[in-house]
């Protein structure tokens, strides 16, 4: 049967063929909708870990124990998982291990830029990158069979446009791979050095071999064409060079890391100007170079950003692409959504002129004007330790006017850690979570907090009341974000305590509740124009030259700017 | 047959990744080679979103170059015009005339242009202006503009309505789907300016 999937949506469907047990992530695009997606499969064991380095823990755990098991993560979640991937390296697996890593060159959705296959070389773990997504499909299938074969976990890298493209591919039926025996292999699976110094030995084995196989592996493959140009390629980069030179000669690369030299060393001596590109940095390049052959590469292409088939066109070519140039418009970024909880809060902290620490999620975007609410990110959970250090740098009268502002699934991925040193070090700062029931910015994933699994079933929600007071923190006031009144009341108080202190901001996200109001609009003969309402920084609020509008497609009746405009010229419709 | 390619340009929460799956469904069917590219993530809050969507015997890129689009599909007048230049010399625009302000606007750094019509046409006289949130609302459903709009896509594509109505049914939600195939009708049987 052949269908048009997402790569993302492939890749799940890969696992599932692959006989896949156990599938586990933390959501971050542009990897999310893997687990989503694996959730689906009542065959397979699908959850949202608190983090990725719980899900990586997990996957080993389930691998250890005789099942295959996946985990997927974004660009980034592999820096939290990085611990446990440079120790698995060395144990190797007992069934199948396989490591979903989505990067995102251009950074769509993302803080950075970094190229995960450097973590390939570094751990000395395989990695695949597939190249649409019947690829991704069947790259998967066969890193569970080279993940048992040389007993090792396998990487496989996505890039946004891999991960969120769809193309068309071919199902095949789940494989029934039996669960493996377990047994206790002390000398396998607890790394103490003198246990690891063995293993070492045996990761270096590996890789030998693996480099050597590499040669011959199916998804290495030589497509002669033109000799004067040769491209080695892979991934999406692959796709754009196909469609700017179609004629050339390529090298596509299934397997990035460990190259095939020999085939490399082959295929450079059929081409007359050999060029490798590659999104990112010159992973491959510095490789092929090292071996003494000469190949163009990052003389030409950028470092950042994504490349385009019009690049390679006009870099190796040198015909510029007949192009009208792009119009002068103003910039549209994105906004937080009309009816968003974190407008409050942050009208307020704009309003107290407070420093805030921030942090990964929907509510980064009130950093942006108007709101202009918070003054950094840097990664997940960073805000509260950050808040910690700022007080510690510049004291105590610093940090009255200073908070962290973290949302729920963050905080339980690793901002509860940042708080426990604030107890413990005893700090004084002031953590507002904005607990909107949900994963926001990914597309609405559950977590603990939410009450609900991945694959729906209900559990008892985890406290974050009882859990901050577990850690020592006395006081914990939840409010509503909508209630302007209290919000200033309740944070002009918590930052003046000699004490750390949370305010949990409750008030699920606008996009998933199910309270759709009747949109708002503005009295004209009562508007002063004071444009109080503007600073709201909400889509739907439009300054026009008659005056003050409401987009009444836009709006779903939050309520929130009644309550700033002094004059009651914003009402409800029949009101 | 040659790679032809449509984008699909929008605001985030427009319904663009539902336009273009109905696209995609439709061209699998036709038999083709299919490749779309969408945006999640941070982008879809109301930023500036592109749906590239390709098709043809044989596919490679996923992704629309500069120049080379036959169709866009605009959800959004200005969005139009900052995705023009993706059209090819012949290709034709098809334009719905909503106007969503981003926030540089609602904070008066800027004014929303006033010739955007003007401007669209100096690129494409042939360009076609549709308010199909207006049909939406007369529907009852704001959120099948998209599908009003893809029925005034399709009187330039030369397929079959039956076809496409199989490809809407597969694409969108099993409740909505007797107002979308209204929806439909109404872009595909309108008048146009």
């Amino acid at each position: 049967m052949k269908r048009l999937m997402l790569g993302n949506e492939a890749i799940a469907r890969g696992a599932y063929e692959a006989g896949v047990r156990v599938a586990t992530a933390y959501p971050g695009t542009p990897s999310t909708e893997i687990t989503e997606f694996a959730a689906k499969y009542d065959e397979i064991y699908a959850e949202w870990s608190p983090n990725e380095k719980v899900a990586l823990e997990v996957a080993i755990g389930a691998s250890f124990a005789g099942a295959r098991a996946m985990v997927a993560m974004k660009h980034v979640g592999l820096n939290v998982a990085a611990d446990p991937l440079f120790t698995v390296s060395y144990t190797g697996v007992n069934a199948g291990l396989v490591i979903i890593v989505a990067d995102d060159p251009g950074m769509h959705s993302s803080q950075n830029e970094q190229d995960s296959r450097y973590y390939a070389r570094a751990s000395q773990v395989p990695m695949l990158e597939p190249a649409d997504s019947q690829e991704a499909l069947d790259f998967v299938k066969l890193a569970f069979e080279l993940s048992e074969e040389y007993d090792t976990p396998v990487l496989i890298r996505l890039t946004t446009r891999i991960a969120h493209s769809q193309s068309i591919v071919t199902l095949g039926e789940r494989m029934d791979i039996k669960l493996k025996d377990y047994k206790k292999l002390p000398d396998k699976n607890v790394m103490m050095p003198a246990m690891a110094r063995k293993r070492h030995v045996e990761v270096e084995r590996r890789m030998k071999a693996l480099a050597d196989a590499a040669n011959d592996l199916w998804i290495n493959r030589i497509e002669m064409g033109d000799t004067s140009i040769g491209i080695i390629a892979s991934g999406i980069v692959y796709q754009y060079a196909k469609e700017a030179l179609p004629n050339a000669s390529f090298l596509k690369l299934g397997m990035v890391n460990p190259l095939p030299r020999r085939l490399i060393e082959s295929f450079a001596s059929k081409v007359r100007k050999l060029y490798v590109i590659e999104e990112l940095e010159p992973v491959l390049e510095e490789q092929i170079k090292s071996w003494g052959i000469p190949v163009i590469g990052k003389e030409i292409f950028p470092v950042q950003g994504e490349l385009s088939a019009n690049m390679i066109v006009e870099k190796i070519a040198g015909r510029a692409p007949d192009v009208r140039p792009a119009q002068d418009l103003p910039p549209r970024p994105p906004v937080m959504c009309p009816g968003c909880p974190h407008r409050g809060i942050y009208y307020v902290m704009k309003k107290l002129r407070f420093h805030a620490t921030g942090d990964i999620g929907c509510y980064t975007l009130g950093a942006l004007p108007p709101l202009e609410a918070i003054d950094t990110c840097v990664c997940m959970g960073a805000s509260v330790g950050m808040a910690h250090g700022m007080e510690k740098a510049r004291g105590r009268d610093f940090s009255r006017r200073l908070v962290a502002v973290i949302g729920d699934s963050t905080f339980i991925h690793s901002g509860i850690t940042g708080l426990i040193d604030i107890v413990y070090n005893q700090g004084t700062s002031t953590v507002v979570i904005l607990d909107n029931y949900t994963t926001g910015m990914t597309g609405h994933q559950d977590h603990p907090g939410t009450g609900r699994t991945i694959k729906g079933e209900a559990i008892t929600p985890l406290n974050l009341v009882n859990l901050i007071k577990a850690i020592g923190i006395e006081h914990v006031r939840v409010v509503d974000p909508f209630d302007l009144e209290e919000v200033e009341k309740v944070l002009k108080e918590e930052t003046q305590r000699e004490e750390p202190s949370v305010v949990i901001a409750q008030r699920p996200c606008a996009l998933l509740s199910k309270e759709m109001k009747a949109p708002l609009s503005i009295d004209r003969d009562t508007c002063r124009l004071c444009g109080v309402c503007l600073r709201l920084g909400c889509p739907a609020i439009e300054k026009k030259s008659d005056g003050m509008h409401i987009n009444q497609a836009l709006c779903n009746g939050c309520g929130l700017c009644i309550k700033v405009c002094k004059f009651g010229a914003i009402r409800r419709a029949g009101e | 047959m040659d790679t032809r390619s449509i984008l699909i340009v929008g605001v985030g929460g427009q319904g663009t990744l539902l336009a273009s799956r109905i696209l995609g469904s439709l061209f699998v069917d036709l038999g083709y080679d299919v490749k779309i590219s969408e945006v999640h993530g941070m982008a879809q809050r109301g930023g500036s979103v592109v749906t590239h969507v390709r098709y043809g015997t044989k596919v490679f890129s996923p992704l629309v170059e500069p120049g080379t689009a036959d169709i866009l599909l605009a959800f959004e007048k200005m969005e139009a015009l900052r995705w023009i230049h993706f059209l090819k010399e012949q290709g034709r625009a098809i334009i719905n005339s909503q106007e969503i302000e981003p926030m540089s606007m609602i904070m008066g750094a800027y004014e929303y242009p006033k010739d955007l019509e003007d401007r669209i046409r100096n690129v494409c006289p042939g360009a076609v202006f549709f308010d199909a949130l207006a049909v939406a609302k007369e529907l009852g459903n704001i959120k099948v503009a998209n599908t009003v709009l893809i029925g005034v896509l399709a009187r330039f594509l030369n397929v079959e309505p039956l076809m496409w109505e199989k490809a809407i049914k597969t694409a969108v939600p099993p409740k909505t789907i007797e107002v979308n195939l209204k929806a439909f009708h109404r872009g595909y049987n309108s008048e146009l300016s």
